[in-house]
């Protein structure tokens, strides 16, 4: 690891202050994706902004007809949350696929959003639902926050406070892992809100979660495995390494979607 | 060097540390506490398992200064001083749950943790789906598998 | 049978300090002025060092030393070597190239030393080995072990990077027998290569004493001893005699830490240099390059059958690839660890094997848990079962069929076979694993989707390692006998002194189980000593399954003698007769009268000596023996594996696993189940989960746990485990071992069961879900072709 300077603001306030005097700063949230990076010297961030001590960034609320989850809500808290669990069950099943329980009790909601990796699991979550990123500044929808392998809409001094999930009337993820590391290999997120259907694919793209429309597509007649029955997943601009090819993943898409779809 | 104060084991400490110290490290170099072990360095043997605050956590993968504040409890500080073995322990002896012994502190601390969670009954799927954290070369899980199962029966009582 | 004797399910004594975290492994060790070693590896596969400039790093902060490969060769340091002498089939011997602790001219594979650092913290190292400037000159890098024998020459000493070409057996009668074959099968074969990834990364502590000239080594080490002799008469380091190696508890080796490696010679040379105690622990994602790898063969493999099923012949070529350099034992592995056993269970009347071991730049091969009888096995039970299927034949009657059923018996091989029931093994296995129900549930699977499938592994492996002058004819450069002292307290309880050294095995309970059961003594009065050169004289250590046959028996022979010379004090005693004594259940009796005196009473006698007159007997209890076995042990089994797979994702799940093995005499159960349990993970790894993976470029992909998929809880079964026995008539217990038989026999029978489910013989190791969908959809597009 290489040194670092370490802050612990109390206020989100604070910590964007020190995000904004300081372009070499990072967030450390549950510290799950950073500190591995740090210590294996892949990362070298030259300050450390600790967003556990930050009252208020935590926890599960119901408001209306969505789900509220404050970006330092462990994943772990999510995937046993009776909240959750009655609300949304896909999405306590999906933070409880994520890593392992150790890793489940430190990992949050809102570094893994923000860490945009294309592997993981949330992502999947928050464009499968249509869910709005609520940060320090504004809300941004689902659609337009991720930008990429490791990429977001978030500019440097902004901050994800937290995550509203829309209610969906059905919605499943599936998941499959990649063996080693248990990061998805491919994981399928389908929901149905009214009209809104929604096919959200994580750990198969090349530049991180997307969207597979023509399934969507081919589920507004009717929300069914059936519907999309023989359909596939061209296998251009998705991820191949020693995993799984491109084929193979655009293979488990289809099959996953269909598996998810008939779970929920 | 910043100054870190936590609980370990029921006793409070204070030390001066590198800011770069990992929780692990602390335990291990500046308290000698060496039962808590490093098996890798990508978050995902579970050999340095300890509890922070009541909650199992990888403690490879968290700071030193992160833990201020906080209560550690690490495998040396299971059991209490010159008291009986846990039950979790004693399961792990009674069921050849351990061979070389490198994960087994670890195995012994994600099994407490599980037992908090998911109870006293616990059944094969269960427990080999929660270790999925805890690599083990040695035993291939299946007396582990026994040991947690027993063990967290045996914590019923305790 | 006592309560804790052979036999007994005994509850380990060390546990206690390994379930409380009071282990104390090396890591855990920390000496005063202790300074940390880093080192500074090569990110190329293959490349000339045209200068390092270690200028900016011996500057930073912490820094002690920056040492590199020429200051090792101006200080003399020899190279490391592998012990085991290969002829090739011309007669010439292998090629052992240079390989020195730190590389100094070029380096041979990603991970290579290049420079270490010596600082206050390894914090400090780690920054000032960044700074360590290296000019490369970058060479093309062979990676694939079928292509190096046309690939440029890695050392110039090599030609066509070939380091033998051996063989075994008699290859006329092979052909002939392939000609008036019935029936030919023909396999291709990849055995894929292993990380070996004990739980404890490797650590190497060194301490200089200037006062006494005596340097000490702890170091994560199956073989202390071994370690103490390379690194005196081939490093050079200091006599034998300044040198002690001390190896503390070790979390788990499973081959990879016999080895003798560059960084314990580094941290040795540097404590002196520095004159501080210098530590190195090794991270994981350093052990993935550092830690020499296993397996990686590619073979070619014919079985010739007869009529009704009867084996003729096998054929095999293998070219094995072991990396940059000679391991310690590498050359051993792929020959005699591996030919010798290509009969298998059966009774083949010609086997012929030629073997090519060349050099790639990756790191280096040797053994790994089986070492060359997993690759053995799994040739010869996918031929076999491979056969069965093209003969339409039942896979277990075939095996049947070709059983050895005499013994001893000689295969073409140089091994002769001393005891065994292979039939007995097999029989018991189908019934436990309730193969006559498999078809039921063959159908079940197929309803919800799913394929099933069933396969068998008889294997056999030869353990005991080794008689010495069987392995010394065959080239092996020490001898494999294992030395025991057995110290006799004069209050009665023992301590025992073995060079056999335990790293997971339980040894300090086995080895009191025998000692409390041979002297009626609570096993709490045995303690097992070990581990160290100052304290044990010699030993050759643990590894090939070795430290029950030929440990134990070691100490069987001191205990032999401590029973002698004990009649001799209660002789004394008693005033009886020497030869009128007997000793039963702690006792030593005047055969025919009531006179006796108890265990105690004789110790205590021995050491204060009142009643021996003058120069008669020698006062103390202390005895040691040297053990050399007369022949290999034989252990052998069968092990039964069932899966059901996905055909939609390629998932195999493993529903079931039966292992019946035979070890002969079982010290303890619970201890041999555990063995095995181990051993069958291992295997089910490398079948469906486990590869090292390089690219073309030499960067090993799969280079941390990321990657490189370990077996979880989640991807095993419950295993029912049982045995059979058949007493092993070379060793006194009657032991033949069992700390490999897992990872021999799992891979074929997962490979089999796969193979059945799927209906396709084209698949590889590891049987990864994309594989296993590959599989499937080629086999459907070539039913569809024809």
């Amino acid at each position: 690891m290489y040194a670092f300077t370490y802050h612990r603001p109390t206020t989100v306030r604070q910590a964007v202050n020190l995000l904004a005097k300081n372009s070499e700063a990072k967030l450390l949230a549950g510290g799950h994706s950073l500190i591995p990076v740090m210590k294996l010297r892949l990362g070298s961030p030259g300050a450390l902004i600790d967003m556990n001590k930050i009252e208020g960034l935590s926890g599960i609320e119901l408001k209306g007809r969505s789900l509220v989850i404050g970006a330092m809500t462990r994943h772990g808290e999510v995937a046993t949350s009776q909240v959750v669990k009655e609300a949304l069950p896909a999405l306590a099943d999906l933070a409880g696929m994520i890593g392992d329980p150790a890793v489940r009790h430190r990992g949050t909601i809102g570094g893994a959003i923000a860490h945009n990796d294309p592997s993981a699991d949330y992502p999947a979550a928050v464009l499968g639902l249509g869910a709005t990123i609520i940060t320090s500044k504004r809300r941004i929808e689902a659609d337009e926050f991720f930008k990429g392998m490791f990429e977001t809409a978030l500019e440097p001094d902004e901050i994800i406070t937290k995550v509203s999930f829309p209610l969906a009337k059905k919605a499943a993820y599936q998941k499959f892992k990649q063996p080693a590391s248990g990061f998805a290999l491919v994981g399928v997120f389908v929901s149905k809100r009214g009209a809104d259907i929604r096919v959200a694919v994580t750990g198969a793209g090349a530049s991180g979660a997307f969207r597979v429309t023509a399934f969507e597509e081919a589920l507004k007649k009717r929300f069914s495995p059936k519907s999309i029955e023989g359909m596939t997943v061209p296998a251009t601009g998705l991820n191949g390494d020693i995993h799984g090819s491109a084929e193979y993943r655009a293979h488990l898409i289809a099959v996953l979607a269909r598996r998810a779809l008939a779970a929920a | 060097m910043p100054a870190v104060s936590m609980t370990v084991n029921g006793k409070a400490v204070t030390a001066d540390v590198d800011i770069r110290t990992l929780l692990v490290q602390f335990l291990r170099e500046n308290l000698r506490l060496t039962g808590t072990h490093v098996g890798c360095d990508t978050s995902q043997c579970g050999a340095c398992v300890v509890h922070l605050d009541g909650i199992a956590v990888k403690s490879c993968t968290t700071l030193a200064v992160q833990a201020e504040g906080c209560t550690v409890l690490t495998i040396e500080g299971l059991a209490a001083p010159n008291g009986p073995l846990h039950p979790m322990q004693e399961a792990f002896r009674e069921h050849h749950g351990l061979q070389c012994g490198f994960c087994t502190p670890g195995m012994v601390m994600t099994a407490v943790d599980m037992v908090r969670r998911k109870g006293n009954e616990l059944d094969e799927k269960t427990i080999r789906h929660e270790l999925d954290g805890n690599l083990c070369r040695c035993t291939g899980y299946h007396n582990i598998v026994k040991a947690i199962a027993a063990g967290a029966r045996a914590m019923k009582g305790a | 049978m006592s309560a804790t004797g052979i036999g007994a399910a005994v509850r380990r004594k060390e546990d206690l300090r390994f379930i409380t975290g009071k282990g104390q492994y090396t890591d855990d060790i920390s000496r005063p002025g202790e300074t940390r070693a880093v080192f500074l590896r090569s990110p190329h596969a293959h490349a000339k060092i045209k200068r390092v400039d270690t200028k900016a790093a011996a500057a930073m902060p912490g820094v002690i030393a920056v040492l590199t490969g020429a200051d090792l060769a101006q200080d003399k340091i020899g190279n490391l070597i592998c012990g085991w002498m290969i002829h090739s089939k011309d007669g010439s011997p292998m090629k052992m190239a240079p390989h020195p602790a730190i590389a100094a001219n070029k380096v041979c594979c990603v991970g290579d030393q290049v420079a270490v650092v010596i600082a206050e913290t390894l914090a400090e190292g780690k920054d000032a080995a960044e700074k360590i400037k290296v000019d490369y000159e970058v060479l093309p890098a062979v990676v694939d072990a079928a292509k190096a024998q046309s690939a440029p020459a890695i050392h110039e000493s090599a030609p066509k990077n070939t380091i033998y070409q051996w063989h075994l057996g008699d290859a006329k009668a092979v052909d002939a027998a392939i000609k008036s074959a019935k029936h030919v099968t023909r396999l291709d074969i990849v055995n894929n290569r292993l990380v070996p990834n004990a739980m404890e990364p490797r650590v190497a502590i060194a301490e200089y004493d200037s006062g006494t000239d005596n340097l000490t080594l702890w170091n994560t080490t199956q073989n202390p001893h071994v370690a103490r002799l390379v690194i005196s008469a081939f490093v050079g380091m200091a006599p034998e005699h300044k040198l002690r190696v001390i190896a503390p508890d070790v979390g788990g080796g499973f081959g990879s830490k016999i080895f003798i490696y560059p960084e314990e010679v580094v941290c040795l040379w540097a404590a002196r240099l520095v004159g501080r105690p210098v530590k190195w622990t090794s991270d994981r994602s350093e052990a993935f390059v550092a830690d020499a790898h296993g397996r990686d063969h590619i073979t070619h493999a014919e079985m010739a059958f007869g009529e009704g099923g009867k084996i003729t012949a096998i054929k095999v070529k293998t070219i094995a690839n072991l990396g940059a350099y000679m391991s310690t034992f590498s050359s051993s592995v792929p020959t005699y660890l591996y030919a010798t056993l290509l009969s298998g269970q059966y009774d083949i009347p010609a086997i012929y094997c030629e073997v090519d071991a060349v050099y790639t730049n990756t790191a280096p091969v040797d053994a790994y848990r089986g070492a060359g009888r997993p690759e053995a096995t799994f040739v010869v039970e996918r031929l076999v079962e491979v056969g069965a299927r093209e003969e339409g034949m039942d896979p277990a009657e075939l095996r049947r069929k070709n059983f050895i059923k005499t013994f001893p018996h000689q295969t073409p091989v140089i091994m002769n076979y001393d005891a065994g029931d292979y039939g007995a093994s097999l029989k018991k296995a189908l019934d436990l694993a309730d193969v006559k129900g498999f078809d039921k549930r063959k159908r079940e699977s197929e309803r919800a989707g799913k394929l099933r499938g069933l396969g068998y592994s008889s294997y056999i492996e030869a353990c005991g390692i080794a008689p010495s002058q069987a392995v010394g004819s065959l080239g092996c450069g020490v001898g494999l006998w294992e030395s025991a002292e057995v110290r006799v307290n004069p209050t009665g309880s023992v301590e025992v002194l073995t060079g056999s050294h335990s790293h997971g095995q339980g040894h300090e309970t086995t080895f009191a189980q025998l000692v409390s059961e041979r002297l009626s003594i609570p096993i709490e009065n045995v303690s097992v000593v070990h581990g160290d050169t100052d304290k044990v004289q010699f030993g050759m250590g643990t590894y090939g399954s070795r430290s029950g046959a030929v440990g134990m028996s070691a100490v069987v022979k001191a205990l032999d003698k401590v029973e002698a010379k004990a009649k001799k004090v209660a002789a004394y005693m008693m005033e009886a007769a020497e030869g009128d004594i007997v000793f039963k259940d702690g006792k030593f009796t005047v055969a025919g009268t009531d006179k006796s005196v108890a265990w105690g009473d004789v110790t205590l006698n021995a050491y204060i000596a009142h009643k021996f007159a003058g120069s008669q007997l020698e006062p103390g209890l202390k005895e040691g023996a040297f053990y050399d076995p007369t022949n290999f042990t034989f252990p052998a089994g069968c092990h039964i594996c069932e899966v059901e797979i996905d055909p939609e994702t390629g998932n195999t799940e493993i529903v079931g696993w039966t292992a019946v093995d035979d070890f002969g005499t079982v010290v303890n159960p619970m201890i041999v189940e555990g063995q095995v349990h181990g051993g069958v993970a291992q295997g089910i790894g490398q079948a469906l989960l486990e590869s090292a993976i390089y690219n073309a470029e030499g960067q090993l992909v799969s280079g941390s746990f990321m990657d490189y998929t370990m077996p979880r809880a989640e991807n095993l079964p419950s295993l029912k485990v049982d045995t059979t026995m058949t007493k092993c008539p070379s060793n006194p217990l009657g032991i033949k071992g069992c700390g490999e038989a897992g990872a021999i026999a799992a891979p074929a029978a997962v490979v089999n069961a796969i193979t059945d489910a799927i209906g396709s013989e084209d698949l590889a190791m590891p049987a990864t879900p994309p594989a296993v969908w590959a599989a499937i959809r080629k086999a459907a597009k070539m039913q569809k072709a024809a």
